[in-house]
């Protein structure tokens, strides 16, 4: 599939977005972050900043962004119009759980509440973007079982370091938030190692053969395609990218995304409070940035649709 | 509305392709562009198109295959275009509404003063058959002819897909797939007629007729098993006669 750079964007800045405010639900609910004035207008700016570029960026891929509106209106039958329905119901519940937390100076109690609602929409917004991927039997590399949980994790992990940065600018260090976005960086890499192992070890079940019907023929040859110069379909769901590539690719996703971020976390939760892990947490944020637009480019790139199979691929 | 109809009537409305007949002349393809670039999704645009690069909306592709090797070899054209499928997954994963599936006769169309342009429900068909129209914004597909096969303004004989009316060879057939008396579904029967990537679960309506089994072999009439590259004093006289000629 060719990797859009807007949905590329979309998928990484507003999956940091909700982890952010999935963290922040969750971690005020266990009493674990103080209500600092200072960190909430940072956070929730960060947060309601990335998800809303976000949300922006995947309407410039549209063919009308003026009608998107009507996206929220097949909600029974469709991922992607319940991705959109979620996106913004979590808007109310994040205002509800700002005003808690900004003007009365709370986060715990009925505002807690409000920050549990804003983290679980904020949670089925990303698992909905993951289902319209792992939704679609056509792309056997993404209709995998580890689709919706690599999604999950990786956004919680995304704005795991994004609040473990703000948490040591302001100062506010503490071995339990930093030890939480350790495990979440760890959860993630293990989903995204087991999503590829699915790629590497499975095949798809359609062939040129099961295509066109002519097994007992034998051995398909694709001689002449239909037009002479690419065509949408081949431009939309042609892209190919070569294995030794990927390879090179999924190192720096190791590298980069993971191994990074995470020893730079252990920094921070065993030196917290110093300039030190400032610098660590903010390393870190940038690296797993880079790394988790490695690894959506890559989520792209290495997925194939059945269509190539009328247009000589030997295998979807 | 974008989920598959609950009560579907029965009528299934698709076209029965012979790769035994199609001889690859890419007609069906030429007069679906021109009777579609003026009916139900009309325009189909192009961009470029007497350029170098040229790019356009078509409803119906001309593949062309070669199975098995040697003196058995043979080549397979393959027309291919919407199957109106049952399960048609195109449809539900449409967020606007804009996809949907007829209730009366299966018909899997596009309303375009709906479509957002997401391109999703192309991702979502596995055979290919939607193309989206860049210069228009939305996704435009194969109709089945929906502004023939019921137009009273035309002669009966015409109320068929341009497709059909136009193959010179007769390897597209139009008719109700969901009636087994209906003369589609005894052609289907009689030649076995299958699915595309039945895999998948989409249970397209369109069949594809298999090419008929050879009653002789090249090589009993005399071909060569296997063809040869041509020698160095061929190639050589090859190449001289080629510049005489060329001069
Ligand atoms: S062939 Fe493709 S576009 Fe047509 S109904 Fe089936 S899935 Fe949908
Ligand atoms: S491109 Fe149009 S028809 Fe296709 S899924 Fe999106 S809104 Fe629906
Ligand atoms: S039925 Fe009509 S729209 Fe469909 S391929 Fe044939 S000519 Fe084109």
């Amino acid at each position: 599939m060719h990797p859009a750079y807007s949905v590329i964007f979309f998928t990484t800045t507003s999956g940091a977005g909700y982890g952010l405010l999935i963290l922040l639900g969750f971690l005020s609910a266990a009493d674990a972050l103080p209500p600092h004035f200072g960190l909430g207008l940072a956070a929730f700016g960060l947060a309601l900043g990335l998800v809303t570029f976000g949300l922006l960026s995947s309407t410039f891929h549209l063919g009308h962004p003026e009608r998107a509106w009507r996206a929220m209106s097949q909600w029974r039958s469709s991922w992607l119009s319940r991705e959109g329905v979620f996106a913004v119901l979590v808007y109310p519940a994040v205002g509800l759980f700002a005003l808690g937390w900004l003007v009365f100076g709370r986060n715990y109690g009925p505002w807690a509440v409000a920050g549990l609602l804003a983290a679980g929409l904020s949670m089925l917004t990303v698992i909905c973007t993951a289902m319209i991927y792992f939704s679609l039997k056509t792309i056997h590399q993404w209709h995998n079982i580890w689709t919706p949980p690599a999604y999950a994790t990786l956004s919680v992990m995304s704005g795991g370091v994004l609040l473990n940065a703000l948490v040591e600018i302001f100062g506010l260090s503490n071995p339990y938030i930093a030890g939480w976005v350790a495990a979440s960086i760890a959860v993630a890499w293990i989903a995204k190692l087991f999503y590829w192992r699915f790629i590497d070890d499975t095949e798809a079940l359609s062939t040129p053969e099961t295509a066109t019907g002519l097994r007992v023929y034998g051995k398909l040859r694709a001689v002449e395609g239909p037009h002479t110069v690419d065509n949408y379909l081949n431009r939309e769901m042609g892209y190919h990218v070569a294995r030794r590539h990927a390879a090179d690719l999924r190192r720096v996703v190791h590298l980069s995304a993971f191994a990074l971020p995470l020893a730079l976390t252990m920094v921070s939760l065993l030196f917290g409070n110093s300039g030190a892990a400032i610098a660590a947490t903010l390393v870190a944020a940038l690296a797993a940035s880079l790394g988790l637009v490695c690894e959506r480019w890559l989520f792209f790139a290495e997925a194939k649709h059945t269509v190539n199979l009328y247009y000589g691929a030997e295998a979807a | 509305m974008t989920s598959l109809p609950a009560f579907p009537s029965g009528r299934r409305l698709g076209l029965v392709i012979d790769l035994d007949i199609c001889v690859g002349c890419h007609a069906c393809a030429v007069h679906c562009k021109e009777w579609n670039t003026g009916g139900h999704p009309a325009p189909l645009t192009d961009r470029d198109a007497y350029g170098t690069d040229p790019v356009g909306v078509w409803l119906n592709r001309i593949h062309t295959f070669e199975a098995d090797e040697g003196d058995d070899v043979r080549t397979i054209h393959f027309p291919k275009s919407c199957l109106h499928c049952e399960n048609a997954e195109c449809v539900t994963v449409c967020p606007t509404g804009a996809s949907y599936k007829r209730e009366q006769d299966g018909v899997v169309l596009v309303n375009e003063d709906w479509c957002i342009g997401c391109k999703l429900c192309s991702w979502a068909c596995p055979y290919g058959a939607r193309e989206y129209d860049e210069t228009e914004g939305v996704m435009k597909k194969c109709t089945l002819c929906i502004d023939r096969i019921y137009n009273e303004n035309m002669p009966e004989v015409d109320r068929v897909p341009a497709c059909v009316l136009t193959c010179p060879a007769g390897a597209r057939h139009f008719g109700d797939l969901g009636d087994p008396r209906s003369a589609v579904s005894r052609l289907v029967a009689a030649r076995g007629g299958h699915d595309l990537m039945p895999e998948l679960g989409y249970k397209p309506t369109n069949k594809y007729l298999p090419p008929r089994p050879r009653k002789t072999r090249a090589r009993d009439i005399g071909a060569p098993r296997r063809l040869v590259p041509a020698g160095n004093a061929e190639r050589l006289l090859a190449k001289w006669m080629d510049r005489i000629f060329t001069r």
